[in-house]
């Protein structure tokens, strides 16, 4: 385990002794309704009691064989590859490349990983609102993008930053696309990391500064994050295409309407400059849509669907939208230092499995975790079941 | 269940009485109903008595599912794993939530023993309108003593409704505990390559479910249940090793292996359960704070992939929470949104110049607001809109809530009956219908908060 990691978990463990040692007033903010209106889950059938079978006691182990059920997918997911070296026209230490999968994640029985899925970090470029648990890791560096995506990379083991221009919103501090191209070129000086760009929703001041970004970090290949439908895609894919970026086709929970904007972008676009992202809902607000979602863009991709063959990313960050990582909950529910990361970590893992390839996440010791488990699921190491088959007597 | 099963291919084999004794119109709406999956077979009593005995196996035959449903018992509980159509939940639905099992040891002095046996029995978090709650207790053997492991299974039977675990590869540590679980049936953990005759005979004689235990060998795993169902034991449970640290990579693909062999390639052998057991990250060295938090992570990758049963050793409410969401999250229907009946609500005690305030029918939507309403202490009516079970933006955005809709819901729920005033508040994101749903309904639209934790305070302010 990391220093970072060792440091959080001490002092989570301070907390809890300071916890039990003070006494907390139960919060009763949980309904209570028993007259419930839910959709009763189908039925099951009960098998009618079968005949006794006739017993013949076996003496000895009966065996037989069993060999992998491998199966082999007509499709291919793109290799997208993120950022350029100074080789590559860029300025960047490393590139990142994410994709080429021909199974499903983790299917590695099958065949192994092409490439590790990538732990992006956020930065933003203005104040936004955040849940404790997460600020207390960033407050130094709140009001400098550049320093704080130097402590991502630094101490938190970023391997790309995620700037996201949230000022840009007309309806916020709307600062203008050059401004906001001069912070990128900021955080392009700070790390040399790869990067993605990231707008406020809005489809037209989105596309204005993106133009002006994509040309400011002209052969860097940064990530644009991202274009929808609603946007004037001819211009933007052209901006994209004409400086050598790459870019997020984002929708909202609709494989149709994904691969309704990629076949618009291939107009413009190789496929290899296009990532997908069908939207991240939180655990317990709307993960089961986020999951079943990609894991069908996923499976439709292998199945040959030739519009959904695109590395997926996720905003992970959207865990934190989710009451229940950071609310209080009583003391029964507490320490919420360790409710919120585990909430972030369990819906990237959810995710991951979905088929995921780039996460976007905030909470350091979630990122820590994710990054951990990605590692071990693409090296494989062999087990070793003695160390385990003890667990049934094995005091703790 | 064979896909293309049609409606008739059932109602052949049925009375063709249209009794109706199933609540239905006819048999032919049985037969389709059943084919949905929105009825369960034994609704058509007739279908019960031993004239159709023959006809009812036939149909069940068509029906069953691919994967063994496994039943464990205690004498007031019933926990059913398994049982499922699909390997992944797009292609219908997951039928049995994943069991979780929090374990108890036979070393623990009786009133701790107890204590922390009714705190897994009362453990429950309210999610959208239902109790989320834990299934089973893992009762664990680490004395061998088979006297300890009897009175602590009998202390657990005493204390707790909840059907159990069984925990011992010592047969006789294993029979002296069942022959304390009364009229229950307990899952028997576990038959390995070296026990594995003295545990199926405890399984026959005990009429009880029994796991299967091979770490990391598929081969072993299926050998022993082919073995076992010589034996006439068929219900199995599979256990091929959840491994911590390094070997998070083995487990998952031993799970999904024996997931898609069971789907994909009808292996019968291996057409069971799964347990997996994320309380082996405690078997590690290190801090205690890592091992709850892998275990926490493990028991949520294994409910994804394909876990019918977990167990785990943290009690705390943080690591448990996000298990119990998860297996919902992943175990609800995704055919069809989680919504509550739409129409009028009261809270607390309203009169004529009570608020009004509108959400929609979404489940999630619905019970977060009724939470912070009730929370509040308000006494106010909540008008639920139809919106297809969909969320405020995603109804907006779809136009599933429209001001017509509310405007109608208004007249139908009566609520201009009940107060004098004709003020509703919105919800937040629906701002954009509100000079609609003014001129539709005659009523006065205040636009309320974003999210409905505001609402306290924005009544405070804003209701006079
Ligand atoms: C899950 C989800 C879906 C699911 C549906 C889930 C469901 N049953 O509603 C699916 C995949 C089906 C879906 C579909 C669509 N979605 Co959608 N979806 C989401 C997602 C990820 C989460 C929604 C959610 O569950 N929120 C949680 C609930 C509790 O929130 P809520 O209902 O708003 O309630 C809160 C507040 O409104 C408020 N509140 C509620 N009632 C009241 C009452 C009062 C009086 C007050 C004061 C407050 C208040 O408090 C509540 C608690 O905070 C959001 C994005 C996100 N992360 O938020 C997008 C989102 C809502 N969807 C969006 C869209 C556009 C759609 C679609 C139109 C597009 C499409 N993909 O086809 C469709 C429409 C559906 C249709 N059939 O036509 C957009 C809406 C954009 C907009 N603002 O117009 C969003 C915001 C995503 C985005 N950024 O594009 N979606
Ligand atoms: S109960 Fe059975 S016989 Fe009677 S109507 Fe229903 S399906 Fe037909």
């Amino acid at each position: 385990m990391s220093e970072e990691a060792n440091s959080f978990f001490n002092s989570i463990l301070d907390l809890i002794k300071k916890l039990n040692n003070s006494e907390m007033i139960l919060e009763n903010i949980e309904a209570e309704f028993s007259e419930l209106e839910f959709e009763p889950v189908p039925q099951r059938f009960i098998p009618y009691p079968a005949a006794v079978p006739q017993i013949k006691k076996p003496t000895e182990i009966l065996k037989t064989e069993f060999t992998p059920p491998i199966q082999i997918y007509p499709g291919r997911v793109v290799e997208v590859k993120i950022g350029a070296t100074k080789k590559e026209g860029g300025t960047r230490d490393k590139t990142v490349v994410v994709g080429g999968e021909t199974s499903p994640a983790f299917y590695t029985f099958e065949s192994p990983t092409p490439h590790p899925p990538v732990v992006s970090l956020d930065v933003f470029d203005t104040k936004i609102p955040m849940a404790k648990a997460v600020k207390n890791n960033w407050r130094d560096v709140l009001d400098d993008p550049a320093e704080w995506a130097k402590k991502a990379v630094n101490k938190f083991g970023a391997e790309m930053i995620n700037l996201h221009m949230e000022s840009i919103d007309p309806l916020r501090e709307n600062t203008s696309p050059s401004e906001a191209a001069k912070t990128v070129e900021e955080v392009l000086q700070a790390v040399k990391v790869p990067l993605t760009v990231g707008g406020c929703g809005d489809p037209v001041k989105d596309l204005q500064v993106f133009e002006k970004v994509a040309e400011a970090a002209e052969g860097e290949r940064i990530l644009i994050n991202s274009v929808t439908l609603d946007m004037d895609l001819e211009k933007a894919a052209k901006a994209i295409k004409e400086h050598g970026h790459v870019v997020i086709a984002f929708t909202s929970m609709d494989m149709q309407q994904q691969k309704e904007l990629d076949r618009k972008l291939y107009e413009y676009l190789p496929k290899e400059n296009i990532i997908m992202d069908t939207t991240t809902a939180a655990l317990g607000y709307g993960l089961d849509y986020a999951f079943t979602i990609m894991e069908r863009t996923r499976l439709a991709a292998l199945m040959g669907d030739e519009e959904l063959q695109h590395p997926l990313s996720s905003g992970t960050t959207n865990a934190w939208a989710a009451r229940e990582a950071w609310i209080k909950l009583g003391p029964e529910w507490e320490p919420r230092e360790l409710r919120g990361p585990i909430w972030e970590v369990v819906t990237a893992l959810t995710l991951l499995l979905a088929g995921v390839d780039l996460f976007m996440m905030m909470h350091p010791k979630a990122v820590e975790t994710v990054k951990s488990v990605i590692q071990r699921l693409v090296e494989q190491k062999p087990v070793k079941p003695q160390e385990v088959i003890n667990w049934v007597t094995k005091k703790f | 269940m064979a896909k293309e099963l049609s409606p008739l291919d059932i109602y052949k084999l049925l009375p063709k009485t249209n009794c109706k004794e199933c609540g239905l119109e006819n048999c032919m709406a049985f037969a389709t109903k059943l084919v949905a999956m929105e009825i369960g077979l034994d609704a058509c009593k007739p279908l019960l008595t031993s004239k159709y005995r023959r006809n009812r196996e036939k149909i069940w035959d068509l029906i069953k599912p691919t994967l063994k449903e496994v039943v464990i018992k205690s004498p007031t509980k019933e926990v059913k794993i398994g049982g499922e159509y699909v390997m992944y939940r797009h292609e219908l639905t997951y039928i049995n939530p994943t069991a979780i099992a929090v374990d108890v040891t036979d070393d623990l002095p009786k009133d701790e023993l107890i204590e922390r046996v009714k705190k897994i029995e009362n453990f429950s978090y309210s999610y959208i309108g239902k109790e989320l709650k834990l299934n089973l207790v893992a009762v664990r053997s680490v004395t061998e003593d088979p006297e300890k492991f009897g009175e602590t299974v009998k202390t657990v039977v005493e204390n707790t409704s909840l059907p159990m675990i069984l925990c011992t590869f010592n047969p006789k540590v294993m029979k002296s505990g069942l022959s304390e679980a009364k009229n229950s049936k307990p899952l028997i953990y576990a038959a390995t390559k070296d026990n594995w005759d003295k545990m199926g005979e405890l399984a026959s004689m005990y009429n009880c479910p029994l796991t299967i235990f091979a770490p990391n060998d598929i081969t072993l795993l299926k050998s022993l249940v082919k073995t076992m169902k010589e034996y006439g034991i068929e219900d199995l449970v599979l256990d091929p090793g959840t491994f911590p640290g390094d070997g998070v990579s083995a487990t998952l693909n031993n799970f999904t292996m024996i997931r898609r062999a069971a789907f994909k390639e009808n292996d019968e052998l291996l057409s069971f359960p799964l347990i997996g057991t994320p309380i082996t990250a405690w078997t590690q060295e290190g801090r205690i704070l890592d091992k709850k938090w892998e275990e926490t992570y493990l028991a949520g990758m294994l409910i994804v992939r394909f876990a019918d049963a977990l167990i785990v050793h943290n009690l705390e409410g943080w690591s448990l929470l996000p298990q119990i969401i998860l297996r919902e999250n992943i175990y609800t229907d995704p055919r069809k949104p989680v919504a509550v009946e739409p129409g009028i609500r009261t809270f607390g005690q309203p009169n004529e110049n009570s608020p009004v305030l509108f959400t929609t029918n979404f489940a999630l939507t619905y019970y977060t607001v009724a939470a912070d309403i009730q929370s509040a202490k308000l006494d106010c009516y909540l008008l639920v809109v139809d919106t297809e079970g969909l969320s405020v933006d995603s109804a907006v955005a779809g136009r599933k809530l429209t001001a017509d809709r509310v405007a109608d819901s208004i007249k139908e729920s009566k609520i201009e009956e009940k107060v004098k005033h004709r003020k509703i508040v919105i919800p937040g994101r629906a701002s954009r219908l509100s000079g609609e749903i003014e001129e539709k309904s005659g009523w006065k639209v205040l636009v309320g908060p974003l999210d409905s934790s505001g609402i306290p305070k924005f009544m405070q302010e804003k209701w006079k």
